[in-house]
This record gives C-alpha cells, sequence and structure tokens, in this order.
C-alpha cells in the first residue's frame, strides 16, 4: 500500500516536472535567444546556456518602427478590455447567478455561440460599421471587438464565483443597514476578487493575442501581435525570437501580478 | 420594543402555483417571543422572510410598533436576524462581523468596541474576536450569527431555524442559553423552526403553521395539550399523539371490541364515528387485568432510559404508550390500557377539527356527520 502510494506521488512528481518543461523550455529558448547575438545563433551546435548574452538583438528589435507603438497600443487595448469586460461582464454574471430569468440557459448557450463564430467572419463586417462610423483604425475598435470577445469568459467566471456567495451573507447586510450597493461592495465583491482577477486575466490575455481583429481593423494603430505578425514574416530568425520575447513577458508579468488574488480563489480563504 | 402584527399576508411563488402563505395574521405582542413550528413547506420561512422585507407580499401588510413596513425595504425596519446558515462574513473578522450592524449605522469607535465585547462576552466569544471564521467551529460561527443580531439591539429578532445545523447535543445546550439571552434582553423575538421540541421549549406562544396557514396558536403546553386539529396533535409531541376511530353508542365509546365511557359531550354524536385523541403519556398502563382496563398487544418496547415506549395494537389501530421505565413488558405481551379520561380530545373524522373542548359543541366545533 505505502509503496504504491510512493510510487504514485513520484508519478504526479514526474508529471508535474514534464508539463512545467513543456511549458518553460520553449520560454527559455525564446529568451536565450532573443538575449543571443545574431551571429551566435547561427552556431552549431547551440549553446544551451547563456554564454554570450547580447542585448543587441533586442535593442534593434525595440526601435525598429512600430514596435514602441504597437506595445502601447497593445497595453491599451488590453488593459481597456479588461474594464470594459469587467464593467459590463460582472453585472451580468451577478445576474446569471443570482435571479431566475426566463430564457437564463439560453443565454448562457448564447454567450458561448458568440465564441463559435471566427473571428474573421466577425471582422469584415465590423470592419464595415467601423469604417461608417469613424471608429476604423482607432485602439477603441479593437478594444470592442476585444471585449466582445472576452465578455462570455467574464460573465461565466464570474457568475460561478457569484454562486459561490451565498445570498443569505447578502441578506444578512441588508438586514443590518446595507443598501443592496453596499451589500455588494462590502460583503460580495471581496470574496469574489479571486474570480473577477481570473476573468481580468483572461480578457487581458485574450486581447494580447489575437491577431487576426487587430489586423483587420486597424493599418496604423496595430496592436503588438499584429504589428509583430505582419512584419517579422519578412525579417532575420533573430528579430522573431526578440519579437517572441517581447510578445510573451508582459502577459507574464500582468499573470504574476494577478496571480495573487488567483491563489486566493485556491488556498483558503473563501469558505 | 415594539409589536409586529401581520395582517392577511399572501405569497404566491411564481414557481409553485400554491400560496406559501395563505391570508396569515397574527401578532407578536411587545417582548414577546413567539416561534412559528410546522414541516418544511408550511410557510413559516416565507412569514419571517416577509416581516424581514426580504420578500415582497403579493397582499396585506406587516406592522412594526404600529408602523406600517411592508414597502420598506430590510434596512429601514429596525430588525436584526439570525439566519439558519449563520451568515457570517467569511472575509471579515469575528469582531467586524458582530459589529457589521453598528459600522453600517457609523456608531462611534468607542461605542462600536463597547457594544462589540459586551455582545461577545455575552455569547463567550470573548477570546475569539481577532480571528476569521473559518477559525471557528460551527457552534461558535453560530454565537457569532447571535452576538451580531443582539448587538445592534434591534426593536424586533428574527430567527430562522438558528440551531438546524448543530449537533445533537450542542443544539440542546445552545437552545437553554438562547432562552436565557433573548429573556435576559427582552427583544420581541420571531423564531422558525420545524422542531416541535424546540418550539415548545422556547417560545412564549407557539404558531403551528400547515399549508400557508395558521392551524393554532397558544401557549406551548396548551397547544400541546388541546390541539385545535389532527394535524397539530400529529405534529406537535414525540411521539406524536395517538389517534383512534371510535363509534358513539349508548353513552359509550366502541373502539373495535371494548367500550370506554363517552363523555357528556358526545351526546349529540349518538350513533356517529369520532375520532380519539390522546397522548402517549396519558395513558395507564398495567400487567394484570381489571374492570375498565382495555387489553392490548404490545408489538414494540423502546427504553428511552427515562421511560419505556410501547407500541401497542388495540384493535384495528397501534397506539404509543409511554410507561415508566421499570415496566416489565416484551413484545407479543397482553397489557392493560386506561386512557386518563380528562385527558382524551374528540375530532370529527371528516374535517380533523377538534369537537368542543371543554364547553359541549360550541366554539369549535366540526362539521357533524350526516350517516
Amino acid at each position: 500500500m505505502s509503496a504504491r502510494r510512493r510510487w504514485e506521488r513520484a508519478a504526479i512528481q514526474a508529471a508535474c516536472v514534464a508539463i512545467t518543461l513543456f511549458m518553460g523550455v520553449p520560454l527559455y529558448l525564446i529568451a536565450l535567444a532573443a538575449l543571443s547575438s545574431r551571429d551566435s545563433l547561427n552556431q552549431f551546435p547551440l549553446p544551451l546556456l547563456p554564454t554570450d548574452p547580447s542585448t543587441e538583438t533586442m535593442s534593434t528589435f525595440l526601435q525598429s518602427t512600430g514596435v514602441t507603438g504597437g506595445f502601447i497600443n497593445s497595453l491599451t487595448v488590453g488593459l481597456g478590455t479588461v474594464v470594459l469586460a469587467l464593467l459590463v461582464g460582472v453585472p451580468a454574471g451577478y445576474a446569471v447567478a443570482r435571479y431566475a430569468f426566463r430564457g437564463k440557459d439560453t443565454y448562457q448557450l448564447i454567450l458561448l455561440l458568440t465564441r463559435a463564430l471566427p473571428i474573421v467572419v466577425l471582422s469584415v463586417p465590423l470592419a464595415r460599421i467601423f469604417l461608417d462610423t469613424g471608429l476604423y483604425d482607432t485602439t477603441y475598435a479593437v478594444m470592442l471587438l476585444h471585449t466582445a470577445l472576452a465578455l462570455p469568459t467574464t460573465v461565466l467566471i464570474t457568475a460561478a464565483i457569484f454562486v459561490g456567495v451565498s445570498h443569505e451573507q447578502e441578506e444578512a447586510a441588508m438586514i443590518f443597514g446595507a443598501s443592496p450597493l453596499q451589500a455588494f461592495l462590502r460583503v460580495v465583491a471581496p470574496q469574489a476578487l479571486p474570480g473577477i482577477a481570473a476573468a481580468a486575466m483572461f480578457a487581458f490575455m485574450l486581447s494580447w493575442n489575437e491577431v487576426l481583429g487587430a489586423t483587420v481593423l486597424t493599418l496604423n494603430q496595430r496592436t503588438l501581435p499584429a504589428q509583430v505578425l505582419t512584419t517579422l514574416a519578412d525579417s532575420p530568425l533573430a528579430y522573431r525570437f526578440a519579437g517572441g520575447l517581447a510578445l510573451v513577458l508582459p502577459a507574464l508579468v500582468f499573470i504574476a501580478v494577478m496571480r495573487r488574488y488567483l491563489l486566493n480563489m485556491w488556498g483558503t480563504t473563501l469558505r | 420594543m415594539s409589536a409586529v402584527t401581520v395582517h392577511n399576508l399572501v405569497k404566491t411563488y411564481a414557481s409553485g402555483g400554491k400560496r406559501a402563505t395563505d391570508d396569515v395574521s397574527l401578532e407578536v405582542a411587545d417582548g414577546e417571543f413567539l416561534v412559528l413550528v410546522g414541516p418544511s413547506g408550511c410557510g413559516k420561512t416565507t412569514l419571517l422572510r416577509m416581516v424581514a422585507g426580504l420578500e415582497t407580499p403579493d397582499s396585506g401588510t406587516v406592522s412594526i410598533g404600529g408602523r406600517d413596513v411592508t414597502d420598506l425595504p430590510a434596512r429601514q425596519r429596525g430588525l436584526s436576524m439570525v439566519f439558519q446558515s449563520y451568515a457570517i462574513f467569511p472575509h471579515m473578522k469575528v469582531r467586524q462581523n458582530i459589529g457589521f450592524g453598528l459600522m453600517m449605522r457609523k456608531v462611534p469607535k468607542e461605542e462600536f468596541d463597547r457594544r462589540v465585547k459586551r455582545a461577545a462576552e455575552l455569547l463567550q466569544l470573548g477570546e475569539f474576536l481577532d480571528r476569521y471564521p473559518a477559525q471557528l467551529s460551527g457552534g461558535q460561527r453560530q454565537r457569532v450569527a447571535v452576538a451580531r443580531a443582539i448587538v445592534v439591539d434591534a426593536a424586533v429578532l428574527l430567527m430562522d431555524e438558528p440551531l438546524s445545523n448543530l449537533d445533537a447535543l450542542l443544539r440542546l445546550q445552545f437552545r437553554a442559553e438562547l432562552k436565557r439571552i433573548v429573556s435576559q434582553i427582552g427583544t420581541t423575538t420571531l423564531y422558525v423552526t420545524h422542531d416541535q421540541a424546540e418550539a415548545m421549549s422556547l417560545g412564549d406562544r407557539v404558531a403551528v403553521m400547515r399549508d400557508g396557514k395558521v392551524a393554532q396558536i397558544g401557549a406551548p403546553l396548551e397547544v400541546y395539550d388541546r390541539p385545535a386539529d389532527r394535524f397539530v396533535g400529529g405534529f406537535l409531541g414525540s411521539p406524536p399523539m395517538n389517534f383512534l376511530t371510535a363509534t358513539v353508542r349508548d353513552g359509550s365509546l366502541v373502539i373495535g371490541d371494548v367500550s370506554l365511557p363517552a363523555p357528556d359531550l358526545l351526546s349529540t354524536w349518538e350513533g356517529h364515528e369520532v375520532v380519539v385523541g390522546v397522548r402517549a403519556e396519558n395513558i395507564q398502563v398495567s400487567e394484570e387485568p381489571a374492570p375498565g382496563w382495555v387489553p392490548a398487544q404490545v408489538e414494540v418496547v423502546e427504553p428511552t432510559g427515562a421511560a419505556l415506549l410501547l407500541t401497542a395494537r388495540l384493535g384495528e389501530a397501534q397506539l404509543k404508550i409511554q410507561a415508566p421505565a421499570t415496566f416489565p413488558a416484551g413484545p407479543d405481551q397482553q397489557v392493560h390500557l386506561r386512557p386518563a379520561p380528562k385527558a382524551l380530545r374528540f375530532y370529527d373524522p371528516s374535517t380533523g377539527l377538534a369537537l368542543a373542548v371543554d364547553q359541549g359543541l360550541g366554539g369549535r366545533v366540526g362539521r357533524r356527520v350526516t350517516p
């Protein structure tokens, strides 16, 4: 029995290590390549340790046209998407969690169906609408598209969290003098923070990674991925790695910041 | 402190179609402890929630201290409440939990501390004030919920099955403590439970509810002793009241092939069937036959420690009898029974309502059976 358990534990450990490597090794290799000089990339065999670190590639990449602008655009769109998606999605999630209304199940299904449409199919008519309304080639256009794409997950994640906070707690708050809004802010929101953080993370990542829509809806106000993907196709290999690292890093930083709240969800404080 | 008056409250839930409370009116006097008791789905919690302002009635009014509060939100009704699930806030320390109502009322810091401390001491929570609810046991969490409710000194205290999540021993202890605390602070209290023993032990008065209506309301012992209908007798008391079908013939009650002297009040029921109700402890039991005693067959013997609970067969009917703990009885043994004549209650077989309680066929009378 105990031998078997030990074996099981070892297997779980091995699986964890394997998954970590699966995620980590590519990140490492990209970082390594991005921080090597162009010449050392052509060596064979490729050194797996940073023997000759150089910021040459990276700085050239960062100084190339459109990268800084794309970075700022991406950040604007990403954070804007988070704000908009939470502004609309959290109340919607609350409604789905708390109230029984006609067509609730259908509503939830249709929410998910918006993700079933390929972005290309959405983008072309959207581009037309945005051209008509003068929003074309602005960060707002991309922000709106990304918000629409992020809303289903935002609604479903926050709804799941709100279900976890018992309605009786809200009622108790209202009995003891809180208005419905105060009850939400003082009692529900603090407990729902992990879920809201998770939803924010999803929205940001989605926006950060989305290329197609951003490419179709903009010409000059490209987000970083759109910018990088269109220009790097014709660039030397080293720049592609630099571009990869530049794309990954901010997302990692955002996750690291949000992780604090996410851990709360899986950790102790709830219940 | 103030009285609570509920007038013709009707509430129908969209899903059920049936009325959850059906034209209920009752009054809780100033400082009184009224218990609403009944089986699940009888509307007692709905009634409480309408008093609390958490549920909106279809029609009818609720007033507290003479003020009509039917259209006021919960926070403006000046009441406090203890919830079945405790509903304490897991992200706040015990101190903030107890003081939540004071904080919402913007009570100054000094007074806040003093009142929280006093409430915590009353419920023996003094040393836990800086803990989170997750670090407390179920019983302690319930104490936090009660402390939170009493610290605000509200005019009316509502409790929704506050003991139902505690284990049996703890429930018994806390029940007595709750009674002491509530009588100490003297608040008008409306208490909901499905546990008839809790209702009997706590209430100044008990309102037994069934199908959205109040079946009977009165002092616990009165309701226990003189159930207004078969349902109340069967619901209150453990074991429930025994019911036998008897025929009134020549001034006697005939049950199967035995007959008992019938009281005068049954003279108008000559020749008809009535239902006889009698409590387990009101049946005397003996091993020896004697004139006027009825023979019965013991089926099950259940010692409870303080007494012996016999299940016996009398003709068609099954009876629960409470015998002294020392009574020597075994299964299949023949015993002899005699109900205390004053403890017999009579019910109309078709309506289940009590026939005249004391004063002949006046007052609460069931519909006469036409043979």
